[in-house]
Parts: C-alpha cells; structure tokens; sequence
C-alpha cells in the first residue's frame, strides 16, 4: 500500500507538466495501473516477444519465410475467407441481431442462448462436429471436406457470435421513438432504417467485424479436421506456424506470425475509420 | 518512488503467477504414498503401455514406492517444453530429434544412446489401413499411388511423427531397385493421391474414420489400438516397410530411479506390456496374444525388409535436411509442386 500512495506525488508531478490531462484520482490511478499491468502481461509483452524474435532471425529469414510459396498461399487464403466470413457476418449477424431484439416467435429464448455456443465449444469438438456433418458421411449429404469451403465453414461457425453480441445491446437501447418520428415526417421504412438505425448500430458492428476477422486469421482446431492441411490448397497460416516450429525454425514462424498480426492490426484500423466516417456523416 | 510501485506491482503478480504455478503442479500429482517420484513426459501414443508398466515395475524390488507424475501429449510440443523448463525425469519422445533437441539443450547426456538398444525404447511399423473388405484391394505400396486411391496421412509439416510415413514411401521404391527420380516420381503420385494432411497421427485416424480417403497411412501400433477399441478397419503390412523407432530418455539431473526404469523398459517383462499395446518388442522370444492385430496369435508378421533409418536413410538428422527441410527439402518440393495442380 505505501508504494501506491508514494506513487501518487509522481503522478501528480505529471499531469502539473501537462494540464490539459485530466487529474487522475487515486482509485482510477490504481485503476489504470492494475489495467495497464494486467495488458502488458497478457498482451504487450507477449506480442513484443513474437515481433522480437521475428526481427532477431534477421530480414533475409523474414524476407525468405515470406517468398515461401506454400505460407504466402496459406496466408493468402487465410486473410480472404477470413474476409468473406467477416462481411457474411456483418449481414447475417446484425440480421440475427435484429431478429432477436425485434421480432417475437417461438423459441427466442433458446436461440438466444444457443448463439454463443461457438465460443463456449472447444475448437477441436467443434472441428469434429462440422467433420461429422459436413464431411464425407454428411447426413445432410453436404460435403466439402478438403476444399476451401471448409475454411469457410469453419470460420463462420467459430464468428458467428461476434456481430450478433456487439450489434444486439445497441439495438435493444436504440429508443424507438426516433423511428416513429422519422416515419410521421414521412421517411420510408428503408430510409428510416438507412438514415436513423444503421449510423447508431455502424460502431457496434464495425467492433464485431474487427473481432470476427482477427479471430477468423488466428484459426486453427475448429478447421484443420475438415480442411485437410493440403498445401496451397487448404492450408491456412496458423499451420504454417506449427510446420516452422516443429521445423525448430522458431524466427520464421514468428515472421509468419508478425505478419498476421499487422494485418489484423491494419483491419482493425480500417474498420475504425470506416465507423468514425460513418459517425461523422451521421 | 513512481518506478518503485511498478517493481512492487511486478513482484506482486510474479509471485502470483508463481503461487498459480506451484498450485497447479502440486494438484497434477497422483498423491501416490511412494517415496520417490518420477516425472514422465512423453508422446500421447505408449500412454496405455507405460501405464501398465509402471504397475509390474511397482511390484518389482526397484520400482515399489515410485510415484509417477506424467505428461503426454505432441511428441514436438513435449519436447519443447521439456526444453523451456517442464520437469522431467525420463522422456518418451517419437522422433530421435526429440531427444536431440534436449541434448543440445544440455538437459540430456551425449551418450544417451551408447546403449545397446541405441537409446531406443519401442518400436513399429509403417502400415497401410484400409477400409473393412478392402474394396480397392491395396495390398501394396505400389497399389496405393494408383488413379482413384485418396490417401489419408497425417502432415509432414506440422506432425514430426508423419515423417515415418513418407520416408516408408520413399524407402519402398529405393529397397526395390529404384533410383532417387523414382522415388520422387513416387512421392509425386503419393501427393497427388493425398486428400488430407490432418494434423497429427491421431487426427488422420479420425479424418479416415469419418470417411475421408481410401487409405491411411499410420502405425501399426496405431492401427492394433484403433481396432481393439472399436474401429472396423483392417490394415496391411507392406512386404517392405519402414521401422518405427521411439526413443527414451533420462535427464542428467533425474532421481537415480529414473535410470533403473529405463534399464527396467528393455526387460522381456516390460517389452511384452509394449506388446500387449501392439508395439513391436526390442526383445526376441515373447509370445503374446494381442488383440486388435490382424492375427492376434501371430500379431507382428516380419515384413521380407524391415527398413531403418540409421541403416537406410543415414540417421534422422540427415533425413531431415534431405527431405524435410522448408526451402530445400525433396518433400515440401514435391507437396508445392503437386499442390499446384
């Protein structure tokens, strides 16, 4: 506890050297810290460590580990059905969302629960089930094992929640009072959802695609039972990793590593962007 | 004072982290009443076998009171952790280079194979499963690179332990007269076949049993274990075939018992649980019945040529950079090549 209050001059110190920060109390200091503490451990550090150990294996490693024709194909592939299942998403997961703030039927509630089952299953009991439906002995008599569908498929299952979690409590607050005004000024259905609805929702479902794309390229368990791992084919980046690191080559995984990583950063921005656009506009 | 309360924090989470640790390691203990305990890190495969030789050894004079505390999992991943600090006493890798690594680490001695059995502590064989009644009737290496035949095996990139499957392939053309280019031209037919590279031994299994391809690649102990709980599969040993060698370990800082197991593991008694889990004995003479074989009576056939790596491949190390190395490595070649198509 004395390092904590012995802390707070230093701080203060601080924000005297630049007013325009606001001053921070002691509880929200602490705050900070715990937060800040808890992220380096989990997150900084770690990232910085597979950023470190890309660059310490030296630009010609980087550079070779990305002239690799079989990894640039699986990173490839992964960023594009990543994609694909990230926009499928935004449609069909703030439809779900919608579906479930909105409309009453018969069984909400349960569907309501089930949505999220794809983050509590393990990704490996979830490869085995779409491996059961929708591999060779589909009973659904869908097959797409060993093809880049299977990617797909796996990704959106895995995805789904994201859109739909963040998109569902900002449609539930959205006041409809709002709608009703804008439809006696006269505005059609669609204008009013084109003009009052989707600028508030734009935020939420920018967020969900972010999660749901950095999710989709970091993929592994829930899809190397169906897709087959064939190279250049079916074989996604985070096999990729395994084969250098069982390959002992610790540098040009994490090559392959970082390079995932500034895109899912890039992404991220992106979106961000697009939301503060869409904000402003609005 | 600012830089004070950070070292605080930090020393406070470490010795968090520290105490989440030393809990998690107290309760994975089996509690046994022994005064010794072992740690065992190993590949998932032999978990069942050294299970039930650990309870024989109990009853002998050096094994009673040792306690065990084991790990199984990815032959690759095991022994990395090892290599980061996992406690170990003895090791079960699948791969020689999984030792190695540990060698080079200074975790285990230089000479841990000088032994008689070259540091070698079970064994098997390449073998092909088929689906029941063998409707493509492969009884043959040369049978499954035939239009029409899906290979199942697992991948040589991510699963060290497939590497015995693709050198039993090569080893085949070059056992029977053929030269390097055929054997590529072989490995080429090989992954134009290959409908599905899953991730680890057991995960090909999976994939062929819910119905992918028409022939899987795995060992032959895989493929007794396989059948004795359940699947319906039958499986072929090829007249040539590669021999599966699992390497064993004791750590230079192990409990001196850790060494009195590892001489333990190369008895006739020891050598015939191996068996009864359908791994090929080191030791000559034990006759066993084991169920899941194809002839539980007579359940390992000797192939007309049992292949090795030390004799036919010169040792893991030069068959790694040989054929699996990323960039200049026969096999990525082949799989990049026919990957195209």
């Amino acid at each position: 506890m004395t390092s904590i209050q012995t802390a707070l001059p230093g701080r203060s110190a601080r924000v005297r050297r630049s007013p325009r920060v606001g001053a921070l109390t002691g509880a929200s200091g602490l705050g900070l810290g715990v937060a800040l503490l808890w992220f380096s451990l989990l997150v900084l550090i770690p990232l910085a460590a597979v950023v470190a150990t890309a660059v310490a294996g030296g630009w010609e490693n980087f550079a070779s580990a990305l002239n690799n024709e079989q990894t640039m194909a699986a990173v490839r592939l992964t960023v594009t059905q990543s994609a694909v299942v990230t926009v499928v998403n935004v449609f069909m997961g703030t439809t779900i969302a919608w579906v479930l703030v909105r409309d009453r039927f018969w069984g909400k509630p349960v569907l309501d629960v089930v949505i999220d089952i794809p983050f509590a299953l393990p990704t490996i009991v979830a490869g085995l089930v779409l491996l059961a439906l929708y591999g060779y002995e589909s009973p659904l008599g869908i097959n797409v094992a060993n093809t880049e569908k299977a990617v797909f498929l796996a990704l959106a299952f895995v995805t789904l929640p994201f859109v739909v979690r963040t998109v569902q409590p900002v449609l539930e607050e959205l006041e409809r009072d709002v709608e009703e005004a804008a439809a006696s000024l006269g505005a059609s259905r669609l204008t009013t959802f084109r003009r009052v609805i989707l600028p508030s929702l734009v935020p939420a479902i920018a967020a969900g695609a972010a999660l749901s794309f950095a999710r989709g390229i970091s993929e592994y368990g829930s899809l190397v039972l169906l897709s087959g791992n064939l190279p250049l084919r079916t074989e996604v980046a985070s096999v990729r990793v395994l084969t250098y690191i069982e390959n002992g080559d610790a540098a040009s995984a994490a090559a392959v590593a970082t390079v995932m990583l500034a895109i899912a950063l890039a992404v991220i921005v992106l979106l961000d962007i697009i939301q503060r656009r869409v904000a402003r506009r609005d | 004072m600012n830089l004070r309360s950070r070292v605080a924090a930090a020393a406070t989470a470490a010795g968090l982290l520290a105490l989440a640790a030393c809990g998690g390691g107290a309760s994975a203990g089996d509690g046994g009443s022994g005064e010794t305990q072992l740690s065992l890190v190993g590949f998932a495969v032999p978990e069942a076998a050294n299970k039930a030789i650990a309870e024989k050894w109990a009853q002998t004079e050096e094994g009673a009171g040792v306690s065990w505390q084991t790990s199984y999992g990815a032959s690759g991943d095991q022994s990395r952790a090892v290599e980061a600090g996992l406690e170990a006493d003895y090791v079960h890798f699948s791969l020689e280079g999984d030792v190695t690594r540990l060698v080079d680490a200074g975790l285990v001695a230089e000479d841990w194979n000088a032994g008689e059995n070259k540091g070698i502590v079970s064994q098997s064989t390449v073998v092909l499963v088929v689906r029941k009644g063998n409707p493509k009737n492969i009884q043959r290496w040369d049978d499954i690179v035939k239009p029409g035949v899906g290979i199942v095996t697992p991948n040589p990139g991510s699963s060290g332990s497939a590497r015995w499957n693709i050198l039993g392939a090569w080893g085949h053309v070059i056992a029977n007269g053929g030269t390097e280019d055929d054997a590529k031209a072989f490995l080429t037919k090989f992954f134009e076949n290959t409908v599905a590279l899953p991730g680890s031994g057991r995960d090909a299994t999976t994939a062929f049993t819910s119905g992918n391809g028409d022939v899987l690649i795995s060992y032959e102990n895989e493929a007794i274990l396989a059948r004795a709980s359940g699947e319906d599969f039958e499986y072929i040993v090829p007249d040539d075939t590669l021999l599966i060698e699992n390497p064993g370990a004791v750590l230079k800082n192990a409990d001196p018992k850790a060494q009195a197991w590892l001489d333990y593991l190369l008895t006739e008694e020891a050598q015939t649980e191996f068996a009864k889990n359908g791994f090929r004995p080191l030791v000559e003479g034990i006759d066993v019945e084991v169920p899941g074989a194809n002839d539980p009576t007579n359940p390992f056939p000797e192939p007309a040529k049992l292949l090795t790596i030390d004799g036919d491949f010169g040792g893991w190390s030069e068959a790694n950079d040989k054929f699996f190395d990323e960039e200049s490595g026969i096999v990525p070649a082949i799989q990049k090549e026919t990957g195209k198509q």
